[in-house]
């Protein structure tokens, strides 16, 4: 992305209180819940920015005392064909929870169950937040730093032989 | 004297006891289920073991007598944690595990990995390993769409065209085991250039290959192109609009057969591609047979830029000169103290990137297929996500199947040519 593309960007998210980072030449934005519906509108609906396409999201955990939870969103813009990512910090560990992005793009949709059923983490407003790899009945979210790499022994209801 | 037990049956003999199905068979009056049964829904369980799902794909079809009212597909069941698993091994020991996701073309798996760990540790990487990465890709790709196109013609009843691309593909193998070693899961790509230099064996059986190639995808498309059976099964069927495909994030074939010309190999040019002549294939019509035709177009190109990879290559090594980060030569490790030392460190306590986020993506042969890593500054991965374009091209399949007929959604998931091992990480 250019150095002119960034400008706009950051002059059009003014007053949106968001920081940039870098993804090793790639810019990321960094934002709570509170304010990822309203940028990523900006960023989608603006003629100027037009990022038309979500391609992933991405869970995190930081395992810690704060802060614990993120999700990290990856924009594709078709028309100057650049990518940025936005990333959403989750100030609540107990219950992380961050407004689902559904309305915006469709593709987000099973990104986000991913992310529910990877780390637990709750999009308020989601159409159908099932999980999509684990079986309903499992009671874990087994990407997280506590869950332990052999798995929890009983964890998954085997057929019996 | 009835002798059979079928005769038996039919005349009541009480010597055999009914049985319960045959008892309660009898009894029904079918004249009134047949009716109400047309008028019901109905919902089918296809797979997760279905020949025409192309891997442990399960779809739940809520049907109108044959027409496909809803679609609920349902993953996981190939879904081993490879994510998991990256976080608890050093950045070189996940290699061979992306091997497993795309396991139809695992080079662009390695390829992609490794650019993302590159990123992060800053490292670049020879020359003449870019060439190779370019050349081996562009096989996996060919690789790739040969099995798309053979069991998407197999899907629509043709047995011929699939032995055919198999024949090719096995060619491709015989490469592979030339100059990679290994015929399947090639764990080619390395951190800091490739695992090992091509010979010059393997140059003539790819330039053999490539001379070749060609003329065989001339028969294989001269056989189904108009052949009426072939091309009614996949005309118009499956289609999504452009605005649909660009909303649900899809990638590849499936996007490029809607008119836009999105490749990450022409966008955002990594390794050789900014140094190699080829063309983005597109077309507007956006179904199945489109989406066929794009794949097959695309083999074209590919044979076209491993041609000139092999003619514009430079001498040189194909492994970064950088210990700390890239391992040392197999040769120098036996014989200087000096590389005996950093293999060690590496191999046990791995690269130490400094903190801090990339992605790394590539073209492959079903959209772009990316690695986002996080890195805590340790020798493992604090978190990888790997963006696998299967899994996100799925996710049209419920609007791809929406009014379309119960038999048309075998070639439908054959348009989209899913993989479940990535789909399913």
């Amino acid at each position: 992305m250019n150095e002119e593309r960034l400008n706009i960007i950051k002059e059009k998210l003014n007053g949106l209180g968001v920081e940039f980072y870098d993804v090793n030449g790639t810019p990321g934005i960094i934002t709570s819940p509170e304010n990822v519906l309203k940028i990523c509108d900006i960023l989608k609906n603006d003629g100027s920015i037009s990022f038309e396409q979500c391609r992933d999201t991405v869970g995190v955990d930081r395992f810690a005392k704060k802060n614990r939870f993120e999700v990290i969103y990856s924009l594709y813009s078709l028309k100057y064909r650049d990518r940025i990512f936005v990333k959403v910090i989750i100030e609540d560990n107990k219950k992380p929870e961050t407004p689902t992005l559904t309305n915006l793009w469709n593709s987000v949709n099973w990104y986000e169950r991913e992310a529910y059923d990877m780390f637990g983490i709750v999009f308020t407003g989601h159409p159908d937040l099932r999980r999509i790899y684990m079986p309903e009945e499992f009671e874990y979210y087994p990407l997280r730093k506590d869950f332990p790499l052999m798995g929890i022994p009983g964890s998954i209801n085997l057929p019996k032989k | 004297m009835p002798h059979t037990v079928y005769e038996k049956l039919k005349n009541n003999d009480p010597s055999i006891p009914k049985s319960k199905i045959l008892e309660a068979l009898e009894s029904q009056d079918l004249s009134l289920e047949f009716n109400d049964a047309l008028e019901n829904e109905m919902v089918l369980n296809m797979g997760p073991q279905h020949p025409a799902t192309h891997g442990v794909l399960r779809l739940l079809l809520s049907l109108d007598g044959e027409t496909i009212k809803k679609a609920v597909p349902d993953l996981g069941y190939l879904h081993r944690g490879y994510e998991k698993l990256a976080e608890n091994m050093s950045y070189h020991e996940f290699i061979p595990h992306t091997d497993r996701l795309d396991y139809l073309q695992p080079v662009a798996n390695n390829i992609a990995y490794t650019l993302a760990v590159e990123k992060l540790l800053n490292l670049e990487i020879p020359e003449r390993s870019k060439y190779l990465r370019t050349l081996s890709a562009e096989l996996g790709r060919i690789q790739s769409h040969l099995i798309a196109y053979g069991t998407t013609v197999m899907d629509t009843g043709g047995l011929t065209p699939f032995l055919w691309a198999m024949r090719e593909r096995e060619k491709i193998l015989d490469i592979y085991d030339m100059y990679i070693g290994v015929r399947f899961t090639t764990s080619y790509s390395r951190i800091g250039g490739v695992a090992q230099d091509i010979t010059d064996e393997a140059i003539a059986a790819i330039l053999k290959f490539t001379d070749e190639f060609p003329g065989y995808l001339k028969e294989m498309r001269d056989i189904i192109e108009r052949n009426r059976v072939f091309v009614d099964r996949l005309e118009g069927i499956g289609y999504m609009s452009k605005e649909d495909v660009i909303n649900y994030g899809i990638t590849g074939p499936i996007l490029r057969a809607t008119g836009v010309d999105c490749d990450l190999r022409k966008d955002s040019p990594y390794l050789a591609y900014d140094k190699v002549d080829f063309d983005v294939p597109t077309t507007t019509e956006s179904d199945s047979l489109a989406r066929f035709w794009i794949r097959f177009e695309e083999m074209y190109q590919s044979a076209k830029i491993i041609r000139q990879c092999i003619e514009k290559m430079p001498k040189g090594p194909v492994n970064a000169l950088s210990p700390k980060k890239s391992l040392p030569n197999k040769e120098k490790i036996y014989t200087k103290m000096e590389e005996l030392i950093h293999d060690f460190m590496l191999i046990n306590f791995g690269q130490n990137p400094p903190v801090g986020e990339s992605y790394g993506a590539v073209e492959s042969s079903k959209g772009e297929l990316g690695f986002y890593i996080i890195s805590d500054g340790s020798g493992k991965p604090f978190r990888t996500k790997i963006h696998s374009p299967s899994f996100c091209n799925l996710q049209a399949i419920p609007v791809m199947l929406k009014d379309s007929l119960i038999s048309d959604s075998v070639v439908i998931i054959g348009g989209i040519d899913p993989v479940m091992g990535e789909a399913d990480k």
